[in-house]
């Protein structure tokens, strides 16, 4: 940032300041309600349909996760497909994205809208575009600290 | 039961404030607030926070990204503890291939039905 503001004209560093002066203000306290409320109520679906495979397909509290998440992804690929996810994500903001829904409306999404350029190199292609940095970032770092809690158990620290 | 729906409806809500305030007030890209926030599941799981939180929020913790993180260094401990070193890579998706798996075919079922708009 200071190595570009030094090539700058004193004009584009006064421009630079009426811009930042003018920029629009991010509500975010409304936009933080607002997350909570949607975040939550994709939580209470969760909830509910993970109490639905302890009741009726035996599973521990422990193990639901797993269905759960699968059924969410579902829920998600449909109000994908039919427009709803969009409009959610327009109010719910970080809302919609941070549940496990959000990651599949950026594979279901990028899917959808690469059918175009053919299955193989346009779905098969595209499909992780957005989410691909999750699961990257996700595994490196699962990686690394399951190889430190790893070795600190082989020499005996824990 | 009900104060489990309510838990996880807190939890669940606040966790998307954290991700909201990385949107706001760090002006983070979307794409670089889940990564991070899948890095910080997989560190809490590291320091053996996560689970308590999921036994006290249920899917409040299990829906939101963080538990990525959290399910790929339990599944990789998991093996880890069985095999060894190199269970760190094998057990890696051990825990958490549903999500990924169910992204994966309901992302191509749904390129099969439904057309892009507008």
């Amino acid at each position: 940032m200071a190595s570009k503001k030094k090539n700058l004209t004193p004009q584009q560093q006064q421009y630079q300041h009426l811009q930042q002066k003018h920029e629009l203000k991010r509500p975010v306290l409304k936009n933080c309600v607002k997350a909570f409320f949607v975040g939550g109520l994709f939580c209470l679906v969760g909830q509910a349909v993970s109490y639905f495979y302890i009741y009726f397909f035996n599973f521990t509290e422990k193990t639901a996760g797993n269905p759960t998440v699968a059924t969410m992804v579902f829920f998600s690929m449909l109000l994908t497909g039919f427009g709803i996810y969009d409009r959610i994500g327009q109010f719910g903001g970080a809302g919609s994205a941070v549940p496990v829904t959000g990651f599949g409306n950026a594979v279901i999404s990028a899917s959808i809208e690469h059918r175009t350029e053919g299955f193989v190199l346009g779905v098969g292609g595209n499909m992780f575009k957005l989410a691909g940095s999750v699961i990257l970032f996700g595994v490196f770092s699962a990686f690394i600290v399951a190889l430190i809690k790893t070795l600190l158990g082989l020499w005996g620290v824990l | 039961m009900l104060p489990m729906f309510f838990w996880a409806f807190v939890v669940g809500g606040l966790i998307c404030v954290i991700g909201q305030l990385l949107l706001d007030v760090a002006k983070l890209t979307p794409g670089h607030t889940l990564s991070l926030l899948v890095v910080a599941g997989a560190v809490l799981d590291g320091f053996d926070l996560y689970e308590p939180l999921i036994d006290f929020a249920g899917a409040g913790a299990t829906i939101p990204i963080t538990s990525f993180g959290n399910s790929l260094v339990h599944g990789a401990l998991q093996e880890a503890k069985l095999h060894g070193l190199v269970g760190v890579l094998t057990g890696m998706f051990e825990v958490t291939s549903s999500g990924i798996s169910a992204a994966i075919i309901f992302g191509f079922i749904g390129a099969l039905i439904f057309k892009p708009k507008g």
